[in-house]
This record gives structure tokens, C-alpha cells and sequence, in this order.
């Protein structure tokens, strides 16, 4: 890697890119698979009329959950989520939440009563490494391609009308991890390149080019340099994964 | 001219602590950093020869061949014992590394040790990819006998003993007792009477609890005097 | 005025926080190794309203056995708050926001550990968070470190941490639990000053990138003030057994 290539021949900053197909669950609200390299994911959709949370009445409910299938990677074992899916799920919840993705006060209904809740599950079907950015496209790929029946509210009653609309969404984040391997800094690192990293970096980039989640993982430490470098660079990037992002689903151009 | 240490000798110095930087060589539980050495452990500055160490205040017995331990039987296996000897790594005595010969059963091997034995051994082998190796072959290695047991820090078996053995000595000589300190931190002592006994465990105990203090062989020689009225 | 009526305004007014900290003050810190009998290093930290216990075992046999690594020790953390910590009662089971916590504090201190020293053993570490009031996972690993030092096992460093946040549309350090709640960015760092590094970093809410920039300079000032407290606590530990303490003939 020192001569500035990897070992699948990309350059040190090279993206595998993103293949990404929504709407492939029928009967999910919404859903996408992502292709990043030989990782896969798929992330289903589900929206139901439940309870807003007590400390925020005026919103809707929104909960992310990772599950790292046995049949992606030899390691991953059936059963309860373990720390991996966890911190997985967390991170990219982080990342819709924070930058205000779905607009959750759209999503309540009558306050204190009834919201919608939106459970996004992501299904990592095949780990070649990077399953934060490719469960954060998933995600928000997957929510951007969800529809939700319109409703009437009578008498604290719901009723869910046969037409649908677009899930409300205020802003589209994107994800970009970074590993240290040696002395360099790499995006997007495969699996091999996980396993002898030191450690990793994420950022996630909301559509004004703000910082709105990051997290530290591996082992290692990371230079105050590299930090900076890592967030400068995510932020360079963003506009650029967003636009391909958005161009692979085909949004906003129905 | 070799460069100074950056703290003063005896010093107590704490993880991440600069103590050197140049031409001073790494000793133990110091870090190499370029040219930068730093303190791994809470401990006292030592230099010697021109190499900078710090040694422990606190910390775990780590098996070295050649040490004299005092351990417990676990278990008896089909071809020696396990010894708890209050390290990360349980130790292993084999039948071949003991007076007893030729007996090959696992119901000979509990009749030799019992479980909860106290042996004490010396370490023959250990090398972090394998258990320590024991032995209880040599002149005052076998079973342990002794009144009392007492369990100290391993990192103040060196104060325990001294310098030259002048701590050891001298609790010996005040006490009149018979004490066997392995390096585990495990001591046992026996003694002609209990009185005896009991002065030497509270003295073992405050040479633990100062052993980073100074004169401290002067003081424990008085309060042994003092106790037994002598 | 009680916490539920503050508005994210009142958070910040004169430059005052509901505290009467400044923008640039972190809550008041205290130290204690070594407060516990059986454990191999121990530490107890209060970090404004928090209390933290924390404990080491190891390196010790690793159980169960497959867990031992050829080449290191094992090393586990568990970060867990008590039931009566907060407002209102928390399960005591983990829940998933303490099971990520465990993870990225084991993160933290893993660089600075030589679990090369101490391969096929386990090293464990349990945080015990009695009272939280905000920044609980940054005054978790302060006390961690302490203990991990006190227990004797070999370190790089002291890994120091405190999280700097955004209340009122201004940079904060240090933010407590009502301003991290009702504040719109948090960001806790735990740092290595030997290595200008950091061990862990995390972010939630809106940082523009020049905030970002002087968040993370205000953070790593004050953890090498932490870890200077740090030091001394140590130290402290030690040298008030002999009083003056200075030297030991061996």
C-alpha cells in the first residue's frame, strides 16, 4: 500500500462506489439493497400507527435495528445483537437522527396519542467490509423510497386512507468511514483492509456540509491530524456520494 | 556523557511519565518512543549502567524461571498437578519433575498431593506461549508446612527480602521464625510460638504497606524488638 | 426554575450556564484510586453530579477459555449504570445504549494498553455509574484509566476525556445532563497527550466544520487538564502512605 494502491487496486481515497436498487420489497414501506463492493445490504422499511414517546408528544417514532445475518459472514452468529450490530445500528441511527432526515413532526398524528413509527431494519446479507456506509445508504435510500398511507383523525380515532405519500423528508445525510492502516489514512476500507486496521473513522455529512455523527472504532488511536484530515475530506466528498446516491434511485425526478 | 534522567532516581513515576530522552537504554517496564523513554507503570524511577526502569508499585506476579513460588494444588491430571500460583497462567508440575516415580495413575498422583496442597516449587520454563513449568525437585522444594500463610503484593517481594537479603534476615533473626517468601507474593511462616508468628505477619504486612518509604528496615527492626520485648 | 420548563435559551444567558459555569469551564472533578479491597485496581470519580465507580480484574485466566487471544490479552469492559442513577429508574439488563458505551470505552483504552505483555489472559474492566448527570462514558474512562494504572498493568499512557458540546448556538465544554439534552451537539473525545491521539470520538447533532475545528482544540486542552489531575491523583495514591515518600532502599 505504500506505493498509494490497494490491494483491489484502488487508489488510498477511492470509493467501491455505491449499487443501490429501492423499492425491491413489496410489502415494506420501503426498501433498498446496497452494493458496496462485494458487501451487501438490504434495509427494509416498516411504518405503523403506534404511541409517540411521552417526552417528545408532537413526534413520530423512529427506530433503527442492524441484524448481522449468519449466512453474510462466517463470524456472525444467530441470536440476540451483540455489540457489533449495536454499535451498527446506533451509528447510522445517529446519522438519520441528528440531521433530521425524517421529519418526525410530520409523522405525529395526534399528540400524545397516536404517531407514526418507523422501523428501519438493516440486514447485512454479505460483509466485505464497511457495513457502516453501506447500512447508512441503505437506510436512507431505503427511507427515501417510503410511503405512507394518508390518514384522517376523528374522535382520537385513526383511520389509514388507501392513498399514499412520500415519507416527509427534511434532509439527506450521507456516511463515510475511514481506516488507518499503517501510516494511511484509506475510505471506504474492504474487509481485509478491516482486519489489519488500526482504527476507523466515521463521519456523517448532513446537506449543508455540517457534521451531525461521528464515531471512533478499532483498537488503535488516531492522530488529531488524521481526525481533521478524515473530517475535512468527508466534507470535500459528500455533495458528490449524496448526487450518486440520489441519481441510483432515481429521486426526486418522478 | 550519557544524558540525564528527566526525573529524579526513586521518584515515583506514573504511566505516560517522560524519564529520559537521548542516549539512556530501556529497562523494564519503560517504553522506547524515537528517542523518548516513558514509565509503563505506577512505580519508583530506577537507572542502572545506563538503562532506565521503573520499578512496580502495584501489579500481578509474572512467572520468571528460576523463582521460587508457593502455589496450591488445583487439580491432579494424568500426568502431574495443576498449580494455582497466583499468576494469569495456571502452572503446571509434572509427575517426572517430583520424587515420586513410576506411578502413572491419576488416583497415585491425588495420593502424592492432595488438591489444596500447598507446594512450594520452582519455576523451570515459561515463555507466554506456554503454562509455567514447575518443579519440586531440590533441596527445600516439595510440600509446604507451615503455621501461617500470609499473601502480599509480588511487586514488594523485593522490599520483603532487601537488599542482599538484609529485611529477610533480619525478621528472621528478631522473630526467631522460619520464613519462606516465594516470589508470588505467598510467605509462610513458622514459629515457636504464636506470639512470634503473629509479629511477623504484622511486620510483613507493614513492609508491604511501605515499601516505597525510607528506613523502613530500621523501623520494622524496632517494632519487632518493641512486640517481643526484647 | 425546574429543569423540564428550561428552554435551549436558557441555557446560556450572559454567558452564564444554569450551572454558572462559563462556555470554557468544566464541572468540578474529583479523584480517588485505589477504594476497593478485592479488585486489582480500583478507582472512584465524581465529574460534576457523576459518580463513578470503577474496577480491575487482570490480567487474570481468561474464562471462558475460548475467549484467550495467542497474542494478547483479552481485554472486556463493561460500562453500566444502576438502576438509581438517573430520574427515573433504569432496568438494571443492559440496555443497548450501555453495550455500545462498553464498546467504544474498551476502544479507548485498548491503545493504551501492552496486552502484548499478557497474551491467553484477560483483562476486565467494570464501570459502575451510581450517579449520571451527563458525560458519564468521558468520566468513565478517566476513572478506568486510573484503575487500569492502579492494578499495576502496563500502559502508554493515561487515556484522559471530556466532551465538548453546543448549547445556544455557542461551543461548550463539558455538558451536563439537562444542557446535552437540550443543547444541539455533543462531542466526547478521549485523548493520549503523549501521542497527541485520540482514543475516542464521537459526535451527535450539528457541528458546522470550523465548529467541528475548534471543538475538538477546546476538547483535547481540557483533557490534558484532566489528565494532569490524573497523574496527580496517582501519585497521590502513593505518596500518602510514607507521607514524604520519596525514596526506598531496595
Amino acid at each position: 500500500m505504500a506505493s498509494g494502491k490497494r490491494l483491489d487496486g484502488r487508489g488510498l481515497l477511492d470509493h467501491r462506489g455505491f449499487d443501490i436498487r429501492a423499492r425491491i420489497i413489496e410489502k415494506a414501506n420501503g426498501s433498498a439493497h446496497v452494493s458496496l463492493g462485494k458487501t451487501k445490504v438490504m434495509v427494509g422499511v416498516k411504518v405503523e400507527v403506534g404511541k409517540p414517546f411521552p417526552d417528545v408528544p408532537d413526534q413520530g417514532v423512529l427506530t433503527v435495528n442492524a441484524e448481522l445475518v449468519p449466512m453474510a459472514y462466517p463470524l456472525f452468529e444467530p441470536g440476540p445483537p451483540d455489540e457489533n450490530s449495536i454499535e451498527l445500528a446506533r451509528v447510522v441511527d445517529r446519522g438519520i437522527r441528528e440531521s433530521k432526515m425524517v421529519d418526525l413532526k410530520k409523522l405525529c398524528i395526534i399528540p400524545n396519542e397516536k404517531a407514526f413509527v418507523v422501523f428501519v431494519d438493516i440486514y447485512v446479507l454479505d460483509h466485505d467490509g464497511n457495513l457502516i456506509d453501506a447500512s447508512a445508504a441503505a437506510a436512507a435510500a431505503a427511507l427515501l423510497s417510503t410511503m405512507i398511507n394518508k390518514f384522517e383523525a376523528r374522535d382520537g380515532e385513526v383511520s389509514l386512507l388507501p392513498e399514499t405519500i412520500p415519507l416527509p423528508i427534511s434532509n439527506i445525510p450521507v456516511t463515510m468511514t475511514f481506516a488507518k492502516i499503517g501510516g494511511q489514512i484509506v475510505l471506504d476500507p474492504s474487509l481485509e483492509e478491516e482486519q489489519v486496521m488500526s482504527s476507523r473513522l466515521t463521519v456523517t455529512v448532513d446537506k449543508d456540509g455540517r457534521l451531525c455523527a461521528l464515531q471512533k472504532g478499532g483498537m488503535g488511536h488516531m492522530t488529531i491530524r488524521d481526525v481533521r484530515e478524515c473530517v475535512k475530506l468527508a466534507i470535500e466528498r459528500a455533495p458528490q456520494l449524496r448526487k450518486s446516491l440520489l441519481e441510483a434511485i432515481g429521486y426526486g425526478k418522478d | 556523557m550519557v544524558a540525564p534522567l528527566l526525573v529524579g532516581r526513586r521518584e515515583i513515576v506514573v504511566p505516560g511519565d517522560l524519564l529520559a530522552e537521548g542516549d539512556l537504554r530501556p529497562g523494564d517496564n519503560v517504553l522506547r518512543e524515537d528517542n523518548r523513554i516513558y514509565a509503563l507503570r505506577v512505580g519508583l524511577v530506577d537507572l542502572e549502567g545506563g538503562r532506565v526502569s521503573v520499578v512496580p508499585l502495584k501489579g500481578c506476579y509474572f512467572p520468571r524461571p528460576g523463582d521460587l513460588v508457593i502455589g496450591r494444588i488445583v487439580e491432579a491430571g494424568l500426568t502431574g498437578w495443576e498449580v494455582d500460583i497466583l499468576a494469569p497462567y495456571p502452572a503446571l508440575l509434572p509427575m517426572s519433575e517430583t520424587y515420586a516415580k513410576g506411578q502413572a495413575s491419576k488416583a497415585d498422583l491425588s495420593a502424592i498431593f492432595f488438591t489444596g496442597d500447598m507446594v512450594i516449587a520452582k519455576v523451570i520454563a515459561f515463555d507466554r506461549t506456554r503454562d509455567p513449568l514447575l518443579t519440586t525437585k531440590g533441596p527445600g522444594l516439595g510440600k509446604a508446612f507451615g503455621n501461617r500463610v500470609v499473601r502480599i503484593s509480588p511487586m514488594k517481594v523485593p522490599r520483603l527480602i532487601g537488599r542482599k537479603g538484609s529485611m529477610i534476615t533480619m525478621l528472621k533473626r528478631e522473630t526467631g521464625c522460619r520464613i519462606i517468601v516465594g516470589q508470588n507474593g505467598v510467605v509462610l511462616i513458622s514459629g515457636r510460638d504464636d506470639r512470634a508468628e503473629r509479629v511477623a505477619v504484622e511486620a510483613i504486612y507493614r513492609i508491604e504497606r511501605e515499601a516505597h518509604t525510607k528506613g523502613l528496615t530500621d523501623g520494622i527492626e524496632d517494632m519487632v524488638r518493641r512486640e517481643l520485648g526484647r | 426554575m425546574p429543569m423540564s420548563q428550561l428552554s435551549p435559551e436558557d441555557l446560556l444567558r450572559n454567558g452564564m450556564r444554569v450551572d454558572g459555569r462559563r462556555w470554557n469551564e468544566l464541572r468540578p472533578i474529583k479523584m480517588e484510586v485505589g477504594v476497593l479491597d478485592k479488585a486489582d485496581g480500583s478507582a472512584y470519580i465524581e465529574h460534576g453530579k457523576n459518580k463513578i465507580l470503577v474496577a480491575v480484574y487482570g490480567p487474570r485466566e481468561a474464562h471462558p477459555k475460548h475467549i484467550a487471544l495467542p497474542d494478547r490479552a483479552t481485554i472486556k469492559c463493561r460500562y453500566h449504570m444502576a438502576p438509581f442513577s438517573v430520574d427515573e429508574r433504569k432496568p438494571p439488563a443492559p440496555s443497548r445504549r450501555e453495550i455500545e458505551i462498553s464498546k467504544v470505552i474498551r476502544e479507548a483504552l485498548e491503545p493504551a494498553i501492552l496486552s502484548e505483555y499478557y497474551p491467553r489472559t484477560s483483562i476486565d474492566i467494570f464501570i459502575e455509574v451510581l450517579q449520571s448527570d451527563g458525560g458519564s462514558r468521558c468520566a468513565g474512562i478517566n476513572g478506568a484509566s486510573l484503575a487500569l494504572a492502579d492494578a499495576g498493568i502496563p500502559m502508554r499512557d493515561l487515556v484522559a476525556a471530556c466532551a465538548v458540546g453546543k448549547i445556544a448556538g455557542q461551543l461548550a465544554l463539558d455538558l451536563s445532563d439537562v444542557e446535552d439534552k437540550l443543547g444541539e451537539a455533543d462531542m466526547p473525545v478521549a485523548y493520549m497527550p503523549t501521542y497527541d491521539s485520540v482514543t475516542l470520538l464521537q459526535m451527535d447533532g450539528s457541528f458546522t466544520h470550523d465548529e467541528f475545528m475548534a471543538g475538538l482544540e477546546l476538547a483535547v486542552e481540557n483533557c490534558k487538564r484532566i489528565y494532569q489531575m490524573q497523574k496527580e491523583a496517582l501519585r497521590r495514591q502513593y505518596l500518602e502512605v510514607g507521607g514524604e515518600g520519596a525514596s526506598a532502599g531496595r
